[in-house]
């Protein structure tokens, strides 16, 4: 395939040139240059959010530092940091991460493995496809009506359902459908003769699965899953849906992991919303501050993505 | 010479019972994780189509016609919201519809290998970068220093602002849709143009663009449907509060259907109010709510059509 490319791009600009003779073609790298100003500016836009935001954070994070990080929100403009907002947002990912995850990848292998090509197994994956382009703003409302009034004796009587539980299991919902499209394709990409050949020594079809296709698709399945997860990590307009805390917050009163589940929360983007919506310098400045610290998470969960699938990847 | 001959049967075939019966409680629990999503999606279909019911089985019909979106004055303007979706999602498509198409073609038709894995961790990060952030960015950075300042709007917040916080948001969809449209189109056809001597320009304009043309509608089809559910740029830049008069105006704050949802479900509209004609108006964000699904899922469908289409020729 590569060694097709080239021979292909080489014979073309030979062929060119001999057309070409001694003209230049200007319009054609007038259309080029155009089309890589397009990425190029993609990458301008980028690299201004991110110093304008670095710019008007750096009041903030330069005087307080740490203390902005190990703060609760407060009132105060100067007084208030990111602690709960940190801590809310990953034990929401942690629990996508126990809840969401297992599910997706089991659906994938059902849907790439096991299932036949039926009519209802291919609505089943047009389904999927589309939930995933769904607003996440509608399963925020899947979450309100669902998690937080049906199922309040559950997700938090105590708080409305406004908990943890019910804005953990709504990013479940929203991540679910992407973790099961990146878990198909890298199941898709495995070779089949690895599992004829476990087959052919007689593995049942769990077997196939769990000690050859899985570990084989292991890179592609990580790398989507861990992409899942930052994206549940940002994501703001479901969790408003489902009542993270967007004002003052009080210290969790729960002792069992079950009560503080229970109990009301907050995550990052939810306070970078409540915070861009104040006026002043000095919200302004704690915005910007906590939006980098976002970002800093986010592509250091993108980083380590690439990192672990580096390291698994192998090639049989 | 006697030889021993082995029954061999059915039931010695199928191997240990005990090993097909995990075979098959596993199987039954995959079946339940995928069935699931089903599951999902009947329970988002429900869930809002009960409550849009409720709704407007209660609402005065003329007041979803009124000239105004002002849930707590019992006015629920619809037009209003659309027209302000559709005002933000055509502004998001004008700059994500050439950046993204340019970046992919690029990418697929212009770069190197080499050069092309350098440059395609620009979109990816792109990707990455929550919604929330673009609309900081679109209310702090593009409103004052290009809206205001190039465009003259004197208003804080602008549908053009959202727009074009939306449109950024868009492009890493949009061109990897299309991207990989592109490159799924085969060698060979490319091959043939070189061949009679076709310039590379050419090539991508008559040859690979013609070819992907399916892809690239559903690449921007679903960039539309995305740009029409974004919530968080928009609740941020627009202007979204609690009321609003039809505009139809970029340069002024307006209302969208993900802006109204999102302010209804802040809370600052759900006091019930004499003048609500006794429906509660956060119950309005279920109808909102069932529209916009209704408009994505109607968009995302015509896209995977095209993207059928794209499978079925090569």
């Amino acid at each position: 395939m590569s060694t097709l490319a080239t021979s292909t791009s080489a014979t073309r600009a030979s062929v060119e040139a001999t057309l070409r003779g001694k003209r230049r073609d200007v319009g054609g790298a007038v259309f080029g240059a155009l089309m890589l100003s397009a990425l190029l500016l993609s990458l301008v836009i980028l690299l201004v959010l991110i110093l304008t935001t670095l710019q008007d954070a750096w009041p903030v994070l330069s005087t307080r530092g740490a203390d902005f990080l190990r703060s609760n929100t407060s009132q105060i403009d100067t007084r208030t940091g990111v602690w709960q907002g940190l801590v809310g947002s990953f034990i929401l990912i942690a629990f996508v991460a126990v809840v969401a995850l297992p599910l997706g990848i089991a659906a994938a292998v059902y849907l790439q493995e096991y299932a036949r090509d039926t009519r209802l197994n291919r609505l089943l994956i047009t389904n999927i496809r589309n939930l995933a382009g769904v607003p996440s703003v509608v399963y925020g409302i899947l979450g309100l009506v669902v998690f937080v009034q049906a199922l309040r004796s559950v997700t938090g009587p105590d708080v409305y359902g406004r908990s943890y539980l019910a804005g953990g299991l709504t990013l479940s919902v929203l991540v679910m459908p992407i973790v099961i499209l990146i878990t198909m394709e890298a199941l898709r990409a495995v070779p089949n003769g690895i599992r004829e050949a476990a087959y052919g020594v007689g593995a049942t079809r769990w077997e196939v699965v769990r000690s050859h296709v899985l570990p084989y698709a292991a890179p592609g399945v990580l790398t989507g899953a861990i992409l899942s997860l930052a994206r549940a990590f940002g994501e703001t307009a479901p969790l408003l849906l489902v009542g993270a805390v967007t004002g003052y917050l009080s210290t969790p009163t729960g002792r069992t992991p079950l009560e503080i589940l229970q109990g009301q929360y907050t995550a990052l983007p939810t306070q970078i919303y409540a915070w861009a919506k104040l006026s002043g310098e000095g919200w302004h400045a704690a915005t910007a501050a906590a939006i980098v610290v976002l970002l800093v998470a986010i592509l250091v969960v993108n980083a380590l993505a690439i990192v672990l699938r580096n390291r698994y990847d192998r090639r049989w | 010479m006697v030889t021993t001959r082995t029954e061999v049967t059915l039931g010695s075939l199928r191997g240990d019972p005990g090993r097909r019966r995990k075979e098959a409680v596993i199987r039954t629990a995959l079946i339940g994780a995928a069935g699931l999503s089903l599951a999902i999606s009947l329970a988002i279909v429900l869930a809002l189509a009960g409550e849009a019911f409720l709704f407007i089985s209660k609402v005065e019909l003329s007041s979803l016609w009124s000239g105004t979106w002002s849930p707590r004055r019992g006015e629920f303007d619809i037009p209003t919201l659309v027209i302000g979706t559709l005002m933000v999602a055509t502004i998001a498509m004008a700059i994500a519809g050439p950046l993204g198409l340019g970046a992919a073609m690029y990418l697929s038709e212009y770069a190197s290998p080499k050069v092309r894995r350098r440059l395609k961790p620009i979109i990816e990060t792109l990707a990455s970068i929550p919604s929330v952030v673009l609309g900081y960015f679109a209310l702090q950075v593009i409103n004052p220093q290009i809206v205001q300042n190039l465009m003259g709007a004197t208003s804080t917040f602008t549908i053009m602002a959202a727009g074009i916080g939306v449109g950024i948001l868009t492009i890493p969809l949009v061109a990897s849709v299309a991207e990989d449209a592109m490159h799924a189109v085969p060698s060979a056809l490319r091959e043939a143009a070189y061949g009679i001597g076709a310039k590379r320009r050419t090539v991508t304009i008559r040859v690979v663009f013609p070819a992907a043309i399916s892809g690239i509608v559903a690449g921007l089809i679903l960039g539309f449907s995305r740009a029409v559910g974004e919530t968080m740029v928009v609740a941020l830049a627009a202007g979204a509060t609690g009321q609003a008069p039809r505009r139809y105006n970029p340069l002024e704050p307006g209302q969208t259907m993900t802006g109204a949802i999102a302010s209804l479900a802040i809370g600052s509209d759900s006091v019930k109010t004499s003048d609500s004609g006794g429906v509660n108006p956060f119950t309005a964000l279920y109808f909102v709510g069932l529209l916009l699904f209704m408009i994505t899922f109607g968009l995302n469908m015509a896209s995977e059509r095209f993207v059928r289409r794209v499978r079925r020729n090569y």
